[in-house]
């Protein structure tokens, strides 16, 4: 691969992957949405504006922390952090929450839906829409309302209308599905804040875009810090936003291994996971041919991950892409692993982690000492631990 | 010709529109699909909407939801859908079925094995919800070969250009959702779909099937006067939600409604 990667195609195809699987009534709005996309994306108001609340609003640049003690402890390689924990609202969620709510505000839609699996999209969407003055409804799968009882009560002091899923597995891909089904209904007003590199064209390459801060940043860090491109970078992939970011600024880099972790929950072969990359094939849902948990009939089954924001049956459909090319890989980490993941961090470094990040902590552990003393891993710290309390409590049978 | 084409050929020479019921096949069980498609033809319906059960059913509203999860506690998938269609058309030749659904349980048979599987047992139309035409070219030409009328859905946002392309790309008839939303949703405006309708005329030469609302005999009969045909789904589903434990007085009251909706049509 010589030439420089351009993904997607015009109607959002990576290869066989992503594309436009929507019924008749939303095909005007996604079109409009790219058109808007299109526009402002070459605006340089926009931009500004864009970069402005990135700086001011949600504190960037993230640092890009050379995790001493823990890269020692292990003795392999050198391990950065990329420290989207510290972000407003605690995750990388906001980058593109803060984007999209930009470009709601300029094409005059008044009403904000979102989905969300463990919260954190869901409070950065109310986060934004608290601060545009816009009305914000947020769908949550039913379950996860109960184990992410934290963002709930956030999102509702921030203004947001909650609405508890009840359909199918009552999860993040429930909550999709109940967004969308808004979405149709109310698309004269409503914009649909997908969390995800998923959905139909645009929103993989949008999300993508709004999220590529985290890649650029720790690229021009990681220049900084150490003068060179790092070895490897690994992110926690549930619908694959937070290593979509970090990886995209590096595709052409091909020096520089990218490494996905999936969720394995109880274990790939228990088939209790939410690893459609390492272990299902391509369907097509929510708006995307990707990879998917399926069955043999091409019914969605239901997935396990201890982390909500990783339980989800698809993933972006770039990751489809770039897995099917071999450009990055994708690994898995089971529940007990991630929390290994989380402890050490936090006890190596002083770092809660998200038990989403955990599983790129977790793989990490596993990496960096099959690595030389002088390499580099960048790893994503997706986001911070502290909304996963009452499930680690719980987990370890501490009552709070 | 295919069967329905003829169908809509003979309706239009009688100055008559289709009565099109649309059920989720498996729902409240497997059994019960079969008899309630050869009730529907006694009731007079002309061409039926066999729904095929999708575990994630985006564009439906909770009515059309559960039935779905009905059929799918009884494992119902496409390929006993279509084993369905074929009993049904061993005793049935005349009556078009089409399969209703989403494209993912296609994408796992494969778009070619479900063609030939649709043609073997005699599928006269497919109506795919998640695939548009611009994603549809493969699937459109292996049915097209087999005789299969690829259905497209149009909006109240869908413009000339789209309604177009719908055109080239689908045969047999057009459905208009006549609202913005899911199914089972809301009262439809006659005036609104009066006006779509016609701006839909002036670029097809399809027939054009309007659903979404339909929810008496009533409304049938005004919607069946601004277009080719009526789809009536939730409004019969609903029928046998209210009758989980007796199937048979479920299988009675949608005869009563489509009887009703039948004499209100031609009347």
């Amino acid at each position: 691969m010589t030439e420089k990667y351009n993904m997607p195609d015009e109607r959002g195809h990576f290869g066989p992957y992503g594309g436009m699987f929507v019924g008749e009534t939303l095909m005007l709005p996604i079109q409009e949405l790219n058109a808007a996309y299109q526009q402002y994306l070459k605006d340089p108001e926009f931009i500004a504006e864009l970069d402005a609340d990135l700086t001011h609003y949600v504190g960037r640049p993230s640092p890009l922390y050379h995790a001493e003690r823990w890269s020692r402890e292990l003795g392999g390689a050198q391990i950065y952090l990329k420290r989207e924990d510290l972000n407003h609202t605690g995750a990388h969620k906001i980058n593109n929450t803060v984007g999209q709510a930009l470009l709601a505000k300029r094409m005059g839609k008044t009403r904000i839906i979102a989905e969300t699996g463990a919260g954190q999209h869901g409070v950065a969407t109310a986060t934004v829409a608290a601060r545009l003055g816009l009305e914000c409804v947020i769908y949550m799968g039913a379950v996860d309302v109960v184990r992410q009882s934290l963002n709930v009560y956030r999102m509702k002091l921030l203004g947001a209308t909650v609405v508890p899923v009840e359909s199918g597995s009552k999860t993040l891909k429930d909550a999709l599905n109940e967004a969308l089904r808004d979405w149709v209904t109310n698309v004269d007003n409503t914009f649909y804040i997908i969390g995800t590199v998923a959905g139909p064209h645009p929103y993989p390459a949008m999300v993508r875009d709004f999220q590529a801060i985290i890649g650029r940043e720790a690229k021009q860090q990681c220049l900084n810090q150490v003068g060179r491109l790092p070895d490897a970078l690994v992110a926690c992939v549930g619908g694959g936003s937070n290593a979509i970011g970090l990886f995209y600024p590096f595709i052409d880099d091909h020096s520089v291994k990218m490494i996905g972790v999936e969720a394995a929950g109880d274990g790939v072969e228990t088939g209790r996971h939410s690893a459609p990359l390492c272990a299902g094939r391509p369907g097509v849902l929510h708006g995307n041919r990707t990879y998917l948990m399926e069955d043999d009939d091409g019914e969605i089954i239901e997935t396990h991950s201890i982390s909500a924001g990783l339980d989800y049956p698809g993933v972006g459909p770039e990751h489809a892409w770039l897995k099917d090319t071999g450009r990055a890989e994708y690994v898995n980490i089971t529940d007990t692993e991630a929390l290994e993941g989380f402890h050490a961090l936090t006890r190596m470094e002083g770092i809660i982690p998200a038990l989403e990040s955990s599983h790129a902590m977790a793989y990490t552990m596993k990496l960096a000492p099959t690595m030389k003393k002088d390499e580099i891993i960048i790893v994503c710290l997706s986001g911070r631990g502290d909304k996963d309390m009452q499930t680690m409590a719980q987990r370890e049978g501490i009552e709070l | 010709m295919s069967r329905l084409a003829a169908t809509f050929e003979a309706l239009a020479k009688t100055g008559r529109k289709a009565l099109i019921p649309f059920i989720t096949a498996g729902d409240p069980n497997p059994e019960f699909t079969l008899p309630l498609m050869h009730a529907m033809v006694e009731a007079g319906v002309d061409v039926i909407e066999l729904g095929v059960p999708f575990s994630d059913p985006m564009a439906d509203g909770p009515v059309i939801q559960r039935a779905s999860e009905r059929a799918l506690d009884y494992k119902m998938s496409l390929r006993r859908v279509l084993a369905i269609a074929t009993e049904f058309r061993k005793t049935n030749q005349q009556t078009p079925v089409v399969l209703m659904g989403y494209v993912n349980p296609i994408e796992a048979m494969g778009y070619e094995d479900f063609a030939n599987a649709a043609q073997r047992a005699e599928i006269d139309g497919v109506l795919t919800v998640d695939l548009p035409p611009e994603e549809a070219e493969e699937c459109v030409s292996l049915l097209k070969a087999r005789d299969i009328d690829p259905i497209f859905l149009l909006a109240p946002n869908s413009t000339d250009e789209r309604i177009k392309k719908m055109d080239v790309a689908g045969s047999g008839y057009l459905y208009y959702v006549s609202l913005k939303g899911v199914t089972g949703a809301g009262h439809l405006n006659v005036a609104d779909v009066e006006a779509k309708l016609k701006q839909i005329k002036t670029n097809t030469r399809l027939p054009v099937a309007v659903g979404f609302g339909v929810k008496d005999a009533q409304t049938a009969k005004t919607v069946a006067s601004l277009g080719d045909g009526v789809v009536v789904g939730s409004a019969l589903i609903s029928k046998i939600e209210a009758n989980l434990g007796d199937p048979e007085r479920a299988k009675r009251e949608i005869v009563d409604l489509l009887v009703a909706m039948r004499q209100a049509m031609d009347n």
